[in-house]
């Protein structure tokens, strides 16, 4: 005896380490959330080129974003008729390149991507530019030699040295109105910053806002100090650390290089969405490995047939304690669970309502037929057609009345309920009407708590997500079995053995 | 006993009594003791019967057995002229079914309660139970004519209506606890506790009453009679515990409820078997079974049933 539960408690152990095993997998390494809620932030960005193609072959080379450290591409693609495309990927920054032979008049081309906002461990840092002191000549170089004096004397560090300069441009005084004169500020900060030994260069952003059409990039300015890199904007109106942004291009580079075509533009549209994180497990490259094998790499319509079914163990496991630990007498050992499930196709209130007027009137008329000492098979029978028409009768009627709800009535399995009359009038019968409404109130009380598990959204989740937690189910239900203490109806009816304390 | 702190002290109460509760008696007795391929020598009365025949243990006399439709028109040859009889389905349940017919002063037949009977509503009793409306799930089955036990006087005073019947626990062939259950006007002739019979808990090694319940609660003299319940003593004790030892030997079952019941002629009858004994039993006797089971369990069970019961008694004289 003793030998036969150690070894069942052995696999319980064993059964409990898969499953978390299993479990934990699925949620560090597949990333597979506890809640079902959760959910990524997306940004869906557009990009437009438009020009006028010059009656000939047309080449337009795309810059595409750089590997942000803050954004992972989730997808990308391009719309562009007639264009042959090729991704260039081996060298950085990574392009687009459309080409055509023949093309003539407004030509549109575009490409989508999709980022999700998290930390992205594959981008490469940012190289800073090699300092390439710039060469000033007469004022110029006066000027620029006392806007950079002042920038250095207000300054303490990298950064403020380069807010100092964007500040001093901003509302310029007569040498900084001087160097302004034949460059843009961004340039102009970048140039001094060379000057005072700091790498700098300008960068094309992109700044996120939902719902943004046709905007440009921004020219901004990339600083490096020790190897961090900050980032400012010249116009000062952003500030970078409190927006979100996305760096186009960082080389030094033209954005778009077009050959055979003329007047370019480039519009850029966005929006954010939230994305459940299930759904995003669902891309392609999300494509489940061995150990990482589930339901989710099934085809989708057998996943939601799978879906209703990896809940029948909640539903089992809630059975086997109501009535293991609890001590509730149930018609037929579970078809609570039966019960239930047809309550997931019905609602709650419209099944019970349904069930148990059907469940009624096949009592009153099965209790007519047993008068007549029908055969147990045509017995049966005969209680299965008048479900048909009882069914039938109710979804009729409730139709007339405009109750759509009664038309769910037909998803109830035909079955289960000229089983339930038939057992329950069988009780009926042997244990009388009293035996009846214990066991079929428990069978009902049982199938509601069984239908509370299974609809509630996060057990679905996790039954979906976790197949692992099969394996511990399955331990339960194995503890369970050995469990030879009293259930919690015993303490009431033995109670008397024990006296008041 | 919602209260989980009252909940954890019934629960250790209980435990610190030994009361078995059903989850231990089906893991730990039923399941291991309680071979499946043999349940159906005790859920078939019948079967039982042919069994108790064989092994030489009393059973109540049998007159016919109706096995078909067509059968049903000889029973009349079957029925006995003068005396009562009875008629029960096989694999029955709870009792139903049973048909107990005496006979009349006018020469024909009458119920318990006096109705007369005919003999065509006899074939339609007949025709139902066939056709399997008293077994369990509707089965068809067979029905079985006996003789009626004659009541032994002794029990006068301790019974309003019907026979009383005793209930003893044989596991591993040792006779470990007993009860008597004693019909009265609450359970209309019905011998079952829930019905509101009353269950009187019979001391195992003397055969003396301990202990008495009427719908779980205490009880010191017969509802109906006012006869003083503690003055009980099951006449002929030691043949009915060897009775009830055969029945381990004849069926090979482990933990069963041995039903006997005692007529006025032949002494004590086996009246049915059961392998899933109820846990009333141990109500009527305020004890726990599990102890005496543990101590059971480790008996030597090889003897006879007469060796058995003195071992066992050596064994309970000392601890219970």
């Amino acid at each position: 005896m003793a030998k036969r539960t150690n070894r069942i408690s052995y696999i319980v152990v064993l059964l409990i380490g898969i499953g978390l095993t299993l479990v934990a997998f699925r949620h560090f390494v597949s990333g597979v959330p506890f809640l079902p809620g959760a959910s990524h932030v997306m940004w869906d960005v557009e990009a437009k080129i438009q020009f006028t193609a010059t009656d000939g072959p047309v080449q337009a080379t795309f810059t595409l974003p750089n590997e942000h450290a803050q954004y992972v591409r989730v997808k990308e693609r391009t719309a562009s008729p007639g264009y042959g495309l090729r991704f260039i990927d081996d060298e950085q920054p990574r392009k687009a390149e459309w080409s055509i032979r023949e093309a003539k008049g407004k030509q549109t081309l575009y490409y989508l991507t999709e980022l999700k906002v998290a930390p992205n461990e594959d981008s490469p840092l940012p190289v800073p530019p090699k300092v390439d002191k710039p060469r000033y000549l007469g004022s110029v170089a006066s000027a620029a030699g006392a806007v950079l004096n002042n920038a250095l004397n207000q300054s303490i560090d990298t950064p403020s040295l380069a807010r100092e300069l964007i500040k001093s441009f901003l509302k310029p005084g007569e040498q900084a109105q001087l160097l302004l004169q034949e460059a843009k500020v961004s340039q102009r900060v970048v140039e001094l910053l060379m000057q005072a030994e700091v790498p700098a260069r300008e960068i094309d952003v992109l700044l996120l806002e939902d719902g943004a059409r046709q905007q440009a990039l921004r020219t901004w300015i990339q600083v490096f100090d020790n190897n961090q890199a900050y980032v400012f904007d010249p116009s000062g109106k952003i500030q970078p650390e409190k927006a979100d942004w996305l760096i186009w291009e960082q080389n030094g580079g033209a954005v778009l290089d077009l050959m055979g075509g003329q007047g370019a533009t480039i519009g850029f549209s966005m929006m954010k969405k939230r994305v459940p994180v299930i759904a995003s497990l669902r891309e392609p490259e999300h494509q489940p490995g061995l150990l990482d094998a589930s339901i989710h790499s099934l085809p989708l319509s057998e996943q939601t047939l799978f879906k209703g079914i990896l809940l029948v163990p909640v539903g089992v496991m809630i059975v086997v304690f109501m009535r293991i630990l609890v001590g509730l007498k149930t018609s037929g050992t579970f078809m609570p669970v039966l019960i239930a499930l047809a309550f997931m196709q019905t609602s709650l209130i419209t099944g019970l309502v349904g069930f148990l007027s059907i469940i009624g009137v096949g009592l009153f008329l099965r209790s007519y037929l047993s008068q007549h000492n029908l055969l147990l098979v045509s017995r049966i029978a005969v209680v299965i057609i008048s479900v048909v028409l009882i069914m039938a009768l109710f979804s009729v009627l409730s139709f007339r009345f405009g109750l759509s709800e009664g038309l769910k009535l037909t998803l109830f399995p035909m079955i289960i309920l000229s089983w339930t009359i038939e057992r329950m009038s069988i009780l009926w019968e042997e244990e009388g009407p009293k035996e009846v409404m214990r066991q079929g109130g428990g069978s009902l009380f049982v199938a509601i708590l069984a239908y509370l598990a299974m609809s509630n959204s996060w057990v679905q989740h996790m039954t979906f997500q976790f197949l692992g937690l099969q394996f511990i189910f399955m331990a339960i239900t194995i503890a369970c079995g050995r469990y030879t203490g009293y259930r919690l109806l015993e303490l009431k009816r033995f109670r008397n053995f024990i006296g008041q304390p | 006993m919602w209260n989980p702190i009252e909940a954890y002290r019934i629960y250790r109460g209980l435990a610190a009594k030994g009361i078995l509760g059903m989850n231990c008696r089906n893991a730990d007795f039923i399941g291991p003791y309680n071979k499946r391929h043999l349940y159906p020598l005790v859920d078939d009365k019948l079967k039982t019967k042919e069994l108790a025949l064989k092994a030489n243990v009393n059973v109540p006399q049998l007159l016919g057995v109706i096995r078909e439709q067509h059968d049903i028109a000889t029973v009349s040859d079957l029925l006995p002229p003068s005396e009562g009889f009875c008629i029960k389905p096989a694999q029955g349940s709870g009792g139903k079914g049973i048909l107990v017919v005496f006979p009349s002063e006018n020469g024909g037949w009458q119920r318990t309660d006096g109705r007369p009977v005919t003999l065509p509503e006899i074939e339609r009793h007949l025709s139902n139970i066939l056709a399997g409306i008293f077994s369990l799930g509707g089965k068809s089955d067979v029905a079985i004519v006996e003789s009626l036990i004659i009541l032994d006087p002794v029990f006068n005073g301790f019974t309003h209506e019907g026979v009383p019947d005793l209930r003893i626990i044989i596991f591993r062939g040792f006779p470990v606890m007993a009860m008597m259950r004693l019909a009265c006007h609450a359970s209309k002739g019905k011998a079952n506790l829930h019905q509101g019979a009353v269950g009187v808990g019979i001391d195992i090694i003397t055969g003396q009453a301990v202990n008495a319940v009427q719908f779980g609660q205490p009880v010191t003299h017969h509802p109906d009679t006012q006869f003083r319940l503690k003055d009980l003593q099951v006449p002929q004790w030691p043949e009915m515990l060897e009775l009830a030892c055969r029945c381990y030997d004849m069926t090979g079952l482990g933990y069963i409820g041995v039903d006997i019941v005692l007529d006025k002629h032949r002494g004590p009858l086996l009246l049915e078997l059961n392998a899933r004994p109820g846990l009333a039993i141990q109500v009527a006797n305020n004890a726990g079974l599990l102890p005496r089971l543990r101590i059971a369990e480790e008996l030597d069970n090889n003897g006879s049933p007469a060796e058995r019961i003195a071992l066992i008694s050596k064994t309970f004289t000392g601890h219970l």
